[in-house]
């Protein structure tokens, strides 16, 4: 009933002004506080105080995946429910979850290298995460080839619907294959396997972070639809003229 | 700094580029809102209205 009220575009303009400041403020408090809990936290007894760049590392590869589901919901939504606003979600997210993607296989190199000794490993989880992250910015090159909004959605949302293939095998890939990246240790049967010491801040910075993504998704689909409205009065100026 | 040890470089490199790509990612919202306005603004000076009639301002 929400999504239906939503899918007017000039009520949805509405609602992004009345609820995105208070996002942006949650956004930066929970970050500040997230922030402050990882730099305060102990070191690991094995990771030593490489364990803070879990708490960031984390939060964006959880989020990569993520919102790579929030656009296949989306693609459903242009697909089957033909709703106004789903290929505009789509599109909006695209480029958040790419910088998500990128920053979860840079800190994780970052991380890498002094607990592996390698920047990089060809093994299950890092190679099906690139490819997240390559697919990711096919899309958004997709999106800037075709200059009909309606075309550019309907290809996009097959693409991310083949795509979220790869979202289970990269929650188990650690499970499948022999991999150098460590296994579930959070969500897991039997409970985490980490300290509550390091379970905090990482939950802390979980939060923001998809606060972070709710509020840049919201603002960068209100551009959207504005850009869509800008297009369309173009469109008629240039047809006024040729008349 | 010295608290993290030998991984010092690591760790703010870290959390250095994380801060460049949200600051980036944010600024990119932000313009990419500001240019959106103005360009229906200027449109909507030049005399180019939706077909309801009402302006950018208007909600619905």
């Amino acid at each position: 009933m929400f999504l239906a009220r939503l899918a007017n575009p000039s009520r949805f303009l509405a609602f992004t002004a009345r609820v995105l400041p208070w996002l942006a403020a949650a956004t930066a408090l929970m970050l500040a506080i997230g922030l402050y809990q990882s730099w305060t936290a102990p070191d690991d007894y094995q990771q030593g105080a490489t364990v803070k760049i879990m708490f960031i590392h984390v939060p964006n590869a959880w989020l990569s995946m993520f919102v790579w589901m929030v656009m296949s919901v989306s693609a459903l939504g242009t697909l089957v429910w033909k709703h106004p606003l789903a290929d505009v979600a789509a599109k909006a997210a695209a480029p958040i979850g790419a910088s998500f993607t990128f920053l979860a296989l840079a800190t994780g190199s970052l991380w890498g290298r002094p607990m592996w000794g390698t920047y990089w490993q060809w093994d299950a989880r890092l190679t099906s995460v690139l490819i997240l992250f390559l697919m990711y910015l096919s899309l958004i090159a997709l999106w800037r080839a075709v200059e009909d909004p309606s075309r550019a959605a309907r290809a996009a949302a097959v693409l991310t619907l083949v795509g979220a293939i790869n979202i289970p095998i990269i929650k188990f890939s650690v499970e499948w294959w022999n991999t150098l990246h460590q296994g579930e240790s959070v969500f897991r049967m039997g409970g985490p396997t980490l300290d509550r010491a390091f379970l905090i801040p990482l939950f802390t910075m979980a939060i923001g972070f998809t606060l972070l993504f709710v509020t840049l998704h919201l603002a960068a689909m209100r551009n959207e639809i504005l850009r869509r409205r800008v297009r369309t009065l173009q469109m008629m100026q240039a047809d006024g003229r040729s008349s | 700094m010295s608290a993290l040890g030998p991984y010092t470089v690591f760790i703010t490199t870290s959390y250095g580029l994380v801060a460049i790509v949200v600051a980036g990612l944010i600024a990119a919202i932000v313009l990419d809102y500001r240019r959106q306005q103005a360009e229906l603004r200027r449109l909507e000076a030049s005399g180019v209205t939706r077909r309801s009639g009402k302006t950018s301002s208007e909600p619905s």
